[in-house]
């Protein structure tokens, strides 16, 4: 019955469209929490124009938790739809500060690099920003590290599928 | 039509044909209380704790297959209601709680009966609201009322801040009602129901499942005729006692820990699961790597979720029981022939003939079972069984001889002691005309022993036998065969109360009981009772409940005989 393939910890993001009203959030980490489910990154914005919220979870573990999670998600009132992508664009924002005294020597192909910029600057620091895919963040973060970064925030996946 | 907040709540009640309510007032509930004061749409029970409100409720629920609706007030009375909500969670039963809230403005600020009671309900129930306008009640209530019974029944909490029920606000009770989010799934897919009747022609081996979504759904008759016209031997979990009816021949009775040793063989050695509506709990499975090890396993229900939850299904059917069974019955008429089963029909049979379920009956004392029999004999149909939570539940879902669904009223998810006497409050109110029983333990009956208040003033007429063997008996059990007869906090003979004395000083009648010939006397006396009853029954202190599994065990290694 449980062979190896069912217990691989798969990587697995859901969006989760909710009716945008108080609690709902309290309710779908409520799950993760109460049944022991893992959240990796969680985001959630209204959706434009219409009177529903889209969150994008981050989770992991194996084929029959993540079956539980979409199913116990479904369960919850408020939710109206539940996609698992398979395909599709995944993207996360991170923003680092760094010291105005780092020599930025090769920032800029660095930022080229991930497709980001300079977001901000001010007296003492700047602020960079980039939006990529979640292991190319990691990668990144990596590599600003030589930079002595201040301060970094990473702003979880949002994801949309193809 | 302009209502306040409290009017309209009981408008919505009257709207949704609720004749009785259970409660306790308070603080924040007070305007409801005073508009139901003034109303004379439903009958309010005023319980003497909150936990037995929700209980009664639930009893009601159970009993009737209706909605049961309790009150209670904010704080500590909500918090007392936690334990019902959980209770009537786990087993699915319809319920509608509404509890009273601090003012809007008041909350966040730590006010005096102040808590986050929907924070605190959230994980115990289907679905709570926290109303924030007056404007909002009528779609609220509805909704709550139609979230309740559809789908997978549950209880829902509606949390009331003080100053909302007073607001006042345009009442339209909505007739109907459809939510973008909440489409439960009622139909089975056809052509996977055709499948399953494939291969249950196919198979040598199969056994019926039944679980308390088969209750739920109201699908009783057609289990029984299906499992009848295909000749396929059937179990039932605690949920679904009733639904085949003791005296066929096809039920190899209860299933798991406290199964029959022929309805444990018959999961062990199945090639077919049939699972009408179980949950696959781990009271009836055992160890999941050994359970129905042979068995292909076909898996109905309305709740998606419940579906490879715990087991892998090789035929899933989401949908409501009743109407998978009316696709599935003229299929199965065309294709299955019981003679195919005959010879596993016999296997069973032989199962049951070698470890009957039983016990040694003597003349020195009273054993429980015999009780539990007698009560069954002397009343059968005619009375409607609750259960508080230990061995004596065991021993009446064992013994007791149900003849329908919802005449046994038990907490089985959760366990909870203390359910079974305001339970049967509720029973009670729900059919009048019924023997409403309450078979408890010397430990359980305290847990809700104030109810005999509530018994007394409303006239509620409940008769509550207590298998008295001045222990916690199943914990007392384990203890036996698990921690060397270390019997830590378990022992409850030090001291009793006098249980006769205590029901007459709340105005009921008490009965000790030390013989057969005093049981069979005193039950009969009480039936004829209008007052509230307590029997005491003296009985064996060191029975314990078999067969069997042991926790984490295989439902084919049971325990059958007394170890010493």
């Amino acid at each position: 019955m449980a062979n190896s393939i069912k217990n691989e910890e798969i990587r697995r993001v859901l969006s989760v469209i909710v009716t945008n009203e108080d609690g709902v959030l309290s309710r779908i980490s409520g799950l993760f929490a109460g049944r022991g489910y893992n959240i990796d990154s969680l985001t959630v914005a209204p959706v434009p124009e219409t009177d529903f919220s889209r969150l994008t979870i981050v989770t992991c573990g194996n084929a029959r938790v993540l079956e539980q999670i979409v199913k116990q998600l479904h369960k919850l009132i408020p939710t109206y739809k539940v996609i698992e992508s398979v395909e599709f664009v995944e993207k996360e924002m991170a923003l680092v500060k760094i010291s105005i005294n780092e020599d930025f020597n090769g920032l800029d192909a660095m930022l080229k690099a991930y497709n980001g910029t300079i977001a901000d600057s001010g007296e003492n620091f700047i602020v960079v920003m980039v939006a990529d895919n979640s292991k190319r963040i990691a990668n990144f973060l990596k590599a600003i590290k030589r930079y002595n970064p201040i301060e970094i925030v990473r702003s979880g996946s949002v994801a949309l599928d193809i | 039509m302009d209502l306040n907040g409290s009017q309209m709540v009981v408008e919505a009640l009257h709207k949704e044909s609720v004749s009785v309510v259970f409660g306790y007032p308070g603080g924040a509930i007070m305007n409801v209380y005073d508009e139901i004061y003034k109303q004379n749409y439903f009958e309010h029970i005023l319980t003497r704790h909150e936990q037995a409100a929700i209980h009664a409720a639930d009893g009601y629920a159970r009993a009737s297959g209706k909605v049961g609706v309790a009150f209670v007030t904010s704080g500590p009375g909500f918090t007392n209601a936690v334990t019902g909500l959980a209770t009537a969670y786990i087993d699915s039963v319809p319920m509608v709680v509404i509890s009273g809230q601090v003012p809007i403005s008041m909350i966040g600020t730590d006010a005096f009966q102040e808590i986050d009671a929907v924070g605190i309900s959230r994980p115990c129930v289907k679905h709570n609201y926290l109303v924030k306008d007056a404007k909002d009640l009528p779609r609220i209530l509805k909704e709550a009322f139609y979230i309740a019974r559809s789908g997978r029944p549950g209880p829902v909490h509606v949390d009331i801040p003080k100053d909302v029920t007073a607001q006042i606000a345009d009442f339209t009770y909505p007739d109907t009602i459809t939510m973008k989010t909440y489409k439960p799934t009622y139909k089975g897919n056809k052509r996977q129901i055709k499948k399953v009747v494939d291969a249950i022609a196919q198979a040598d081996r199969p056994i019926l499942y039944i679980g308390g979504g088969a209750v739920n759904s109201g699908a009783s008759e057609l289990v029984r005729e299906f499992a009848e016209f295909c000749g396929i031997p059937a179990v039932e979990t605690l949920m679904a006692r009733g639904v085949m009816g003791d005296s066929n021949p096809l039920l190899m009775g209860m299933v798991g820990m406290h199964g029959c040793y022929s309805a444990n063989m018959a999961m062990s050695e199945a090639d077919l699961m049939i699972a009408f509506g179980p949950r696959f709990d781990d009271r009836v499975t055992g160890k999941l790597s050994e359970f129905a090890k042979h068995a292909k396993v076909i898996h109905v229900d309305i709740d998606p979720s419940s579906i490879g939850k715990i087991v892998d299904i090789d035929f899933p059917i989401v949908g409501d029981l009743k109407n998978v069974l009316t696709d599935m019955l003229p299929l199965v008429k065309e294709k299955i022939d019981s003679d195919k089963y005959k010879s596993w029909r016999e296997l069973l049979k032989r199962y049951d003939e070698i470890h009957p379920l039983g016990y040694n009956d003597n003349k020195d004392n009273i054993k429980p079972q015999w009780v539990i029999e007698e009560v069954g004999k002397i009343l059968g149909d005619d009375a409607i069984i609750s259960t508080d939570v230990g061995q004596h539940q065991m021993w009446t879902a064992q013994f007791y001889p149900f003849s329908r669904p919802r005449q046994f009223i038990t907490s089985g998810g959760l366990g909870t002691m203390g359910f079974g006497f305001p339970a049967a409050l509720g029973v009670k109110k729900a059919f009048p005309d019924k023997v409403s029983i309450n078979i408890s333990g010397d430990g359980s009956i305290l847990m809700n022993i104030q109810e005999l208040m509530t018994a007394s003033v409303s006239k509620i007429p409940v008769i509550n036998i207590i298998l008295n063997n001045g222990f916690l008996g199943m914990v007392r059990q384990w203890q036996t065969f698990f921690y060397d007869k270390r019997y830590a906090s378990t022992d409850l003979s030090a001291m009793q109360p006098d249980f006769v004395k205590l029901a007459e000083s709340f105005g009921g009648r008490g009965f000790r009981v030390e013989t057969k010939e005093e049981f069979v006397k005193a039950l009969k006396e009480a039936v004829k009772s209008d007052a509230v009853c307590l029997i005491d029954v003296n009985v064996d202190r060191l029975e314990d409940v078999l067969p069997m599994v042991p926790a984490g065990g295989t439902l084919y290694n049971m325990i059958l005989e007394h170890k010493e």
